[in-house]
């Protein structure tokens, strides 16, 4: 296996704050990696970099051999890493199926793109059946879907997913990771950051903790998931 | 009902293309109507009837509320599409006026240029065909328009618009005194420039009182823009303002190159207002700096919310009739009822108090404008009734 995306001694920093500051992470090509964490501990703002909307202090990145630390946002995506949003932000005033055309901002090869609409549609079919609602008219599982749909429209060859599961019901949150999974099936690495680290742990290869802006502890997800020190700070144990 | 909406999809290339069409032909038919009514109906018409309509809907003012048009449409790309607030558009209409006063008049007596001009021989100065200055007025807008969006578009939309605001009392201030820049003319100052070259046209040689021929340029124009304005929404191009107006950070993490996509929205909307300002100069035949001042900023604004933001034919709508109440709708009221009740209320001297009240009405019981897009008509009524809010992703 060869790493797909290498994060090296990252340090982001807003203003004085160092909201990152030391972390490293390798995501192997067909992996699912997740990201753990508790709430302000950097997870989003080490995706934010990575995806190029904010620039690291130092450190570097590292996807599919090339630097993109430092790049634009818009030559990331081109590249092949997509994200669906922390939030979900879809368009809420565009159709589903704009939505997932915008999803496909980049590429001009409609074939393909008509293929991996197909695709994303037998993935999620409750998109296929609200394809021409108003995308801020559906729930919030509906959103969350078509937030992760929209990013694989890209056709990435990393799927950064940013909380899917932020203020889902229970048997959403079960559907989405089990939708993660399918999506390794289908030749896509993904990164995943969640704060639910159960179920982030369940689906998961390999994992990283992150606390206050550092990693202090990797390793298979399976082992981590037993593991006291994680047991007890992020799984309720 | 989801059988209904599948098929309406699938067709909707086609009726996209045939719809193009058929505005197209529309909008032809009532120019030519306009036309055949002013030029051979009106003069069979009772006295009576003419005068009436020669009071409420003179031809002259058709040919201003065109340009008012065209200047809407561009500023509804700036703000419609891609969200940008811009309180200075003035400025782009101002340019296109100078530009019609260096490149189509005898104002530059020091050199003797001449481009497919119909303008006297003997004349000195830069004449160039009034579509070719245009073309030229158009760039240097976007052109300024790149200029003044490079540094600014970074910011956020509250401090966008005050910058635009001070662009737009800056230019007309640099036009006012330009008179004198290190001993340079360049302006004529408060005096402006006057007169502009008539528009050649083959065979014809249309000076400032040719209103009638000068109605279907000003149609073309428009239809023109028209035209653009409905490509660009369904292209690409559309599509990334479209996303940058409802999330930026969204369209950034899909691959909208921000800059570029918002840039190119400043770029293509201070064209459609340098081609505004040329076509206003040859109809006021000429161009003085005292006339570009903020409330032409805001009333363009006001066409835009009014119509219908984003919605080409709203606009249009809000357009004409903001450009017909300030012209004429408002003169002429004031008259019938200072006629009728022997008063002397001097009614267009309000006219700033009724728009400020339409928009305060439209804004309480009509947000999305009088002919809306249907995307703001979505969000500000589907949204009721609906159990999930659409803030709720932000």
């Amino acid at each position: 296996m060869s790493a797909l995306l290498e994060v090296q001694g990252l340090q982001v920093a807003y203003g004085s704050i160092l909201a990152v500051k030391d972390v490293s992470l390798t995501v192997n090509e067909g992996e699912i990696v997740t990201l753990i964490g508790s709430n302000g501990a950097g997870k989003s703002t080490t995706l934010r970099t990575i995806s190029g909307l904010l620039k690291p202090k130092a450190g570097t990145i590292t996807f599919n051999g090339e630097r993109i630390d430092g790049k634009e946002g818009h030559e990331i995506v081109a590249k092949g890493l997509c994200q669906s949003p922390e939030g979900r932000r879809i368009f809420p005033r565009m159709s589903v199926r704009e939505n997932l055309d915008l999803g496909a901002f980049l590429r001009t090869d409609k074939a393909a793109i008509e293929v991996d609409r197909e695709r994303v549609l037998e993935l999620f079919p409750r998109l296929r059946e609200r394809i021409e609602q108003k995308g801020g008219t559906m729930s919030g599982g509906e959103q969350q879907m078509l937030a992760v749909a929209r990013a694989m429209m890209g056709a990435p060859k990393l799927l950064l997913l940013d909380e899917p599961s932020m203020g889902l019901a229970p048997v959403l949150v079960d559907m989405i990771f089990e939708t993660i999974v399918k999506i390794r099936e289908q030749g896509i690495t993904i990164l995943l950051i969640e704060q639910n680290a159960a179920a982030a742990l369940d689906v998961a290869d390999r994992a990283y903790v992150l606390e206050s802006g550092t990693i202090k502890m990797s390793g298979k997800a399976s082992d981590l998931a037993k593991d006291e020190a994680v047991t007890k700070a992020y799984l309720g144990g | 009902m989801s059988i209904l909406k599948r098929s309406k999809s699938a067709t909707k290339a086609g009726a996209h293309a045939t719809s193009q069409r058929k505005w197209a032909i529309g909008f032809l038919i009532a120019a030519v109507l306009i036309w055949v009514f002013y030029t051979y109906v009106m003069v069979h018409l009772p006295d009576g009837i003419q005068t009436v309509v020669q009071n409420w809907f003179p031809p002259t003012s058709l040919n201003e509320a065109l340009v008012w048009v065209i200047c809407a449409l561009g500023l509804n790309i700036v703000v419609g599409y891609a969200g940008l607030l811009d309180l200075g558009f003035v400025a782009f209409w101002a340019i296109g006026g100078y530009s019609a006063g260096w490149f189509m008049s005898a104002f530059f007596t020091q050199v003797n240029f001449r481009v497919f001009t119909t303008a006297a021989k003997a004349l000195p100065g830069i004449h160039i065909s009034f579509w070719g200055v245009i073309f030229i007025g158009g760039l240097i807008c976007a052109f300024f328009g790149i200029i003044i969006g490079a540094p600014t578009l970074r910011l956020k939309s509250d401090y966008l618009a005050l910058v635009t605001l001070g662009f737009g009392e800056i230019i007309p201030q640099v036009f006012t005194n330009g008179s004198n820049i290190g001993g340079f003319n360049l302006t004529n100052g408060t005096q402006g420039i006057s007169p502009v070259d008539n528009i050649g046209v083959p065979g014809k040689s249309l000076g400032p009182f040719d209103f009638s021929w000068k109605f279907f340029i000003f149609v073309f124009l428009t239809a023109f823009m028209v035209f653009i304005s409905l490509r660009l929404r369904t292209g690409r191009l559309g599509r990334a303002w479209l996303a940058i107006r409802e999330d930026e950070l969204a369209a950034s993490m899909m691959g909208v190159p921000l800059m570029r996509t918002k840039l190119s929205a400043y770029a293509v909307g201070a064209f459609s207002g340098g081609i505004g300002g040329v076509a206003f100069a040859t109809h006021v035949n000429g161009v003085f700096a005292d006339r570009f001042n903020f409330s032409i900023s805001i009333i363009l604004l006001a066409m835009v919310v009014l119509g219908g933001m984003g919605n080409v034919w709203g606009v249009m709508v809000g357009a004409l009739l903001i450009a017909w109440i300030n012209s004429t709708g408002l003169p002429a009221f004031g008259d019938l009822v200072n006629n009728t009740f022997h008063t002397t209320i001097n009614f267009p001297s309000y006219n700033f108090l009724l728009f400020g009240g339409v928009l305060v009405l439209m804004m309480l019981f009509k947000r999305e404008g009088l002919i809306p897009e249907s995307r703001l008509k979505a969000i500000l009524h589907e949204s009721d009734d609906t159990s999930t809010n659409v803030g709720g992703s932000h």
